[in-house]
């Protein structure tokens, strides 16, 4: 077949053009054999550039494209569209990578950038000059959701999905829905309460005729691929007959049991047979047998005697169930940086410095001292508060180098809500910058200044100590460059907000990507924002980076969309990149079965040779590079196309 | 069982106390302290700038002296153990440094060939540098030290005061949660003692800025006292002559500031546990106490 | 009071030093001021560690080299296990005293001619011999 390539170089605006000589880069190839056409233009992305490849494909006959521009993973998909339109099959559009490749790192050296671009964009020609005409891959697909935590983001995300048609598995670990947001008394920036604002979508959740709502369960192992999940869930043993309870509370009443209540962080207790808190979903409690006294030495039994409905089953075991479904969204939210990390704040060991988390539930009508902030050691109510921020966050050296984004605000309304409570009280911030980039917050923050005489002081408290009753604070003023001490009766931890603890061990059984830091990272930090960059993945919450209410809400819904738009589609197309093999070549040794990470290579026991399951394979050439006898090969990467490249790599 | 041991100038000329506490303790526990024939001034502080050799060069010396009698060398002076603990970190990591310096070391053995320090090998820091209290609970271990007890400490309140050097900088030091240390702690649960944890156990006495301004620094020491005493503390332990100096000596000028000033002893902890190790009290030596403690102790019947 | 700046007056020689010699990045700083906060002897000091340290990204080498703050200083290094940046403020004045003391910028803050004979037949060697080192050497 005669070539006929088309080379399309893009300035993107100065991005490229500024360092690049794009004129000359067309030039030059238009010289290259097989290119039947060269130009450059200065966004190629935009409506007039894509229309210069479609008219150029059907003027010129081409039989390939190479655009020369950005990263693949920005626009290969634009262009594969444009060729489409203008008849081109789109595996025979290829971009070369000259910005992030060439001209941004080579921002002093025009013409070694030039030279490299030239170079690169060779490569790409040789590359494209091989590529098979292919079609996407079709695999069936199940139009059912899985949603992994029933914070705000889950709780947002399932509902979105199940209106929109779609089956819903929600999966929780702990006993009731809700996550974080629950245990919040009033939200910022409008302080509207947050059970009244949660509580509504908590019960729809565990009524919608599409949602599959499991508590206290726990994913227990995933296989598959997008479309075709299968998902293997831990129901923990709750002790409790679930189909049975009609939770009527009974068996907490009189459980004698006690221990310390993690929704109330510690600040009041619970019975060994619980829920979370009084608007639980589901109202059914469970057994926490590490606390209970029929567990540890036979005796007690008192819930068995007591409830109506026989529902307690001391001889209840984990239980597993199996579902399939086509799109994964995780949504496990955070948890506060330990305390005892704070060793210079006492690390969790001086009564009256609270956690942020503490602080709501002290501020929350329904907490254990019914929404008066009364301080933890005497019960009296404090006359001065200090508050905290960054602590855990921003802290390179110690702890978490990044910003929390929320803690600004909720110690703000901390703050004011404090004052609110007590009109004689101060309130104290000591701060670094005071971030309030959201709509309405600013005026927020400045409310609390200027209404709740706030005092902002700008520093960071070195040490807090205990000393006659009071908290000492050691803090400075950097504006008028003094030390700075208070006799506070309480101090709030604005802590940093961590991926939840089972975040890292959740990520690699579905093995997605995350941060160092542990948050699961999208697949572009712009343009795919809610996707995981492993297929049929979405991110949701506070789980993807640290967010409030307004922002994971909108997340969630984004991810839910993502899925519907999967969903629209009754089979998922996927990319035809993938390892095939000659059946006739293959010496049947299995070594690629071995080394392929996704368990995407079958064996033919009959012909003994290995098979490439298509629906499967992520085209990551590992098989290709195992492959003894080389008859492994990646679609239009084969081991002739990649000599063919490096030869123009390396040509003069 | 032998252990290098350096005692610096001050358990040599001013700190006698404190080293013969020592010695005596160790030697109750089957550890004899086998000092270096040969030592030198460690340099007291460890280099103020990053661009000088010569200044490491003390500490590394005698890290080289003590590389010849064996792979440790325990020390009990806070400010020896800052600087020869960060020195051989030095040595460890820096590579010019370290050829630098033994180039100093070998210029330096002709002519102390006399005092038979001639270096076979370089000093690579291969020495690892123990502070006492680690010695006690790494090499003789803190349950030998229990069963070794002949008194019980009982009902004796003691505060740990660290101060500064054997803490900072941490990632040199690497001595013990910089905030909160539980190694003296754990040490005074081991006499039997009440472990009075305070605030200040970590903040500064005020340090060398005694000789500059004795205010200064008696500020300082005050703020680490008052705390101590707040909490009821009978005594305070440390590992630092300085330290002693400004938190016991002191106690006469803060006497006359502070109107009902309250006195509190402060000694070394090694005489602490020479206490509870039955060893004679003359042994001890409290004679240079300003705040004499065996009035408290008698008070327990300890002495 | 107005303080001009410009690309000169940040950037010098001076500053480059301080960076050098104390083996600190200046610009780690971010302004916190937790250096100061927990500086035991803060309460002397004519400039606060964190304003010695804006001053330095100032390019004001002189108005440091001149403050008291830099003799104050007791080298506890509290400063420095707490800067959540990793800044030795500890360091820094350290060596801002070796540059006055090397470039005999100012009369040493001890004189060891004078020091009272209390101190010097009472006080620990090593008290004295760092305080030399510190206040007088360089
Ligand atoms: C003190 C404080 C005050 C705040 N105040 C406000 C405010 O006033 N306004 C505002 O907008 N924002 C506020 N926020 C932020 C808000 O709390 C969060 O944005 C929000 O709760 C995050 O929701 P989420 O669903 O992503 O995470 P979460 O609420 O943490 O929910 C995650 C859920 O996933 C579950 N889960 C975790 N791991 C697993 C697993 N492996 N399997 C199954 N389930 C799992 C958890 O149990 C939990 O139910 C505040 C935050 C704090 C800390
Ligand atoms: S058996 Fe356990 S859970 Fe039931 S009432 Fe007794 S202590 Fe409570
Ligand atoms: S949001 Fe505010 S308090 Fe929280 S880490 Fe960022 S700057 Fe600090
Ligand atoms: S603590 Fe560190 S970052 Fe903060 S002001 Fe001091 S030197 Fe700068
Ligand atoms: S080292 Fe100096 S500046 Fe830093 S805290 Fe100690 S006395 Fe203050």
């Amino acid at each position: 077949m005669e070539h006929r390539i088309g080379v399309f170089v893009c300035h993107c605006g100065t991005n490229i053009a500024g360092v690049v000589d794009v004129k000359r880069v067309a030039e030059e190839l238009a010289k290259y054999p097989g290119v039947a056409y060269s130009t450059d233009y200065l966004y190629m992305c935009s409506d007039p550039g894509q229309n210069l490849v479609k008219d150029a494909i059907k003027e010129h006959g081409l039989t390939g494209v190479v655009v020369s521009a950005c990263s693949p993973t920005l626009h290969e998909a634009t262009f594969r569209r444009a060729g489409a339109a203008a008849d081109l099959n789109q595996y025979r559009v290829e971009m070369a990578n000259i910005r992030e490749h060439c001209s941004w790192v080579h921002r002093g050296d025009k013409e070694m950038a030039t030279e490299k671009a030239i170079k690169i964009i060779k490569t790409m020609i040789e590359k494209v000059k091989q590529n098979e005409a292919l079609e996407p891959i079709s695999v069936p697909m199940t139009h059912r959701a899985m949603v992994v935590g029933a914070g705000i983001a889950g709780i947002q995300a399932a509902l979105d999905i199940a209106n929109a048609g779609h089956d819903v598995v929600l999966v929780e670990k702990e006993p009731s829905v809700g996550g974080h947001m629950a245990q919040l008394s009033e939200t910022f920036p409008t302080l509207d309460c947050s059970q009244c604002i949660l509580t509504p979508k908590m019960v729809e959740v565990s009524q919608h005729p599409r949602i599959k709502l499991l508590t206290y369960c726990e994913i227990d192992d995933v296989s598959g691929y997008v479309g075709n999940f299968k998902v293997r869930i831990k129901k923990k043993a709750a002790y409790v007959n679930r189909d049975v309870c009609n939770g009527c509370g009974l068996c907490i009443e009189k459980c004698p049991a006690k221990t310390a209540s993690e929704f109330d962080e510690g600040l009041s207790e619970r019975k060994a047979i619980y829920t979370p808190f009084a608007q639980a979903v589901p109202n059914q409690p469970v057994l926490d047998r590490d606390h209970c006294i029929y567990f540890e030495s036979g005796k007690c039994g008192v819930c068995q005697k007591v409830c109506p409905v026989d529902a307690i089953d001391y001889e209840q075991k984990d239980e597993f169930l199996d579902e399939e479904v086509g799109a994964i969204i995780v949504a496990t939210g955070f948890d506060l940086y330990p305390i005892v990390n704070i060793g210079e704040y006492g690390g969790g060991d001086i009564k009256d410095v609270v956690t942020s988390l503490q602080f709501e539930r002290l501020l929350s009508a329904s907490g254990p001292t019914g929404g008066v902030v009364r301080r933890p050691s005497d019960g009296e109510i404090p006359k001065e508060v200090v508050f905290l921020t960054c602590v855990g966050s921003r802290d390179p050296e110690g702890h978490m180098p990044y910003c929390s984004k929320v803690c600004c605000m909720y110690l703000t309304k901390h703050a004011m809500l404090y004052k609110h409570n007590e009109h004689d009280g101060q309130a104290y911030v000591f701060y670094m910058d005071v971030r309030t980039p959201g709509k309405d917050y600013e005026e927020f923050y400045q409310r609390a200044a200027e209404e709740d005489d706030v005092l902002y002081i700008r520093g960071k408290v070195s040490k807090l100590f205990e000393e006659d009753g009071k908290v000492m604070v050691w803090g400075v003023d950097t504006l008028t460059g003094q030390k700075v001490e208070i006799a506070a009766d309480m101090v709030v931890l604005g802590l940093a907000m961590v991926p939840s603890a089972t975040a890292t061990e959740l990520a690699k059984m579905l093995k997605i990507q995350m941060n160092q830091w542990g948050f699961y990272s999208e697949a572009h930090p712009k343009l795919r924002p809610v996707e995981s960059l492993a297929p049929g993945f979405y991110l949701a919450g506070a789980a993807q980076g640290p967010k409030d209410i307004p922002e994971v809400v909108a997340q969630a819904s984004a991810a839910a969309s993502k899925v519907c738009a999967l969903f629209a589609e009754k089979e998922y197309h996927r990319e035809p990149i993938v390892a095939w093999i000659d059946e006739d070549e293959c010496a049947g040794c299995r070594i690629c079965i071995s080394v392929c990470p996704y368990d995407a290579i079958e064996f033919d026991d009959e012909k003994e040779v290995a098979r490439v399951q298509e629906a499967i394979c992520e085209g990551c050439g590992a098989r290709i590079a195992a492959c003894p006898s080389a008859t492994a090969q990646q679609r239009n990467l084969t081991d002739d196309q990649l000599y063919m490249m490096v030869s123009a790599a390396l040509e003069d | 069982m032998k252990i290098p041991y350096y005692p610096g100038c001050t358990l040599h000329e001013r700190a006698l106390d404190f080293d013969m506490a020592s010695r005596e303790c160790a030697n109750a526990l089957g550890v004899e302290l086998e000092e270096l024939p040969v030592w030198t001034c460690c340099g007291a502080v460890f280099p103020l700038t990053t661009d000088s050799v010569m200044d490491i060069l003390a500490g590394v010396r005698n890290l080289a002296y003590a590389s010849r009698m064996g792979d440790k060398v325990v020390t009990l002076c806070s400010f020896c153990y800052n600087v020869l603990k960060r020195s051989n970190k030095v040595i460890r990591e820096d590579e010019e440094k370290r050829e630098k310096a033994n180039l100093f070391l070998k210029a330096d053995t002709d002519e102390r060939a006399e005092m038979e320090s001639y270096l076979e090998q370089d000093y690579v820091g291969q020495v690892e540098v123990l502070h006492y209290i680690e010695m006690l609970r790494d090499v003789v271990g803190f349950d030998k030290v229990a069963k070794s007890l002949k008194t019980s400490l009982k009902g004796l309140r003691v505060a740990p005061y660290y101060g500064c050097m054997l803490l900072r900088p941490k990632k040199e030091m690497e001595f013990d949660d910089p905030e909160r240390p539980t190694i003296f702690e754990d040490f005074l649960e081991t006499l039997g003692c009440d472990v009075v944890d305070f605030p200040m156990k970590a903040e500064c006495c005020g340090g060398f800025q005694i000789v500059r301004d004795e205010e200064t620094a008696i500020a300082c020491s005050q703020t680490v006292l008052s705390s101590a005493i707040k909490r009821d503390a009978d005594l305070i332990i440390t590992t630092c002559p300085l330290c002693l100096y400004n938190l016991d000596r002191k106690q006469k000028e803060m006497a006359k500031r502070v109107k009902g000033f309250t006195k509190i002893p402060v000694i070394y902890f090694t005489q602490l546990l020479g206490i509870a190790l039955g060893i004679d009290e003359e042994h001890l030596d409290f004679s240079d106490n300003y705040v004499d403690p065996r009035p408290v102790l008698a008070g327990k019947k300890l002495v | 009071m107005r303080l001009r700046l410009s690309t000169d007056s940040i950037r010098n020689a001076s500053i480059e030093r301080v960076e050098d010699l104390s083996g600190q990045a200046l610009s780690s700083c971010y302004q916190c001021g937790r250096c100061s906060a927990g500086c035991p002897v803060v309460d002397e000091m004519d400039l606060i560690p964190n304003e010695v340290i804006r001053l330095l990204q100032f390019g004001q080498i002189k108005k440091v080299l001149r403050s008291k703050t830099i003799w104050i200083c007791a080298s506890c290094m509290q400063c420095s296990a707490r800067c959540p940046k990793g800044v030795e403020f500890s360091s820094i004045c350290d060596a801002l005293r070796a540059m006055v003391l090397r470039m005999r910028l100012a009369t040493p803050a001890v004189d060891a001619g004078n020091l009272s004979r209390v101190m010097v037949s009472k006080a620990p060697q090593m008290g004295v011999v760092s305080a030399l080192r510190k206040l007088l050497n360089g």
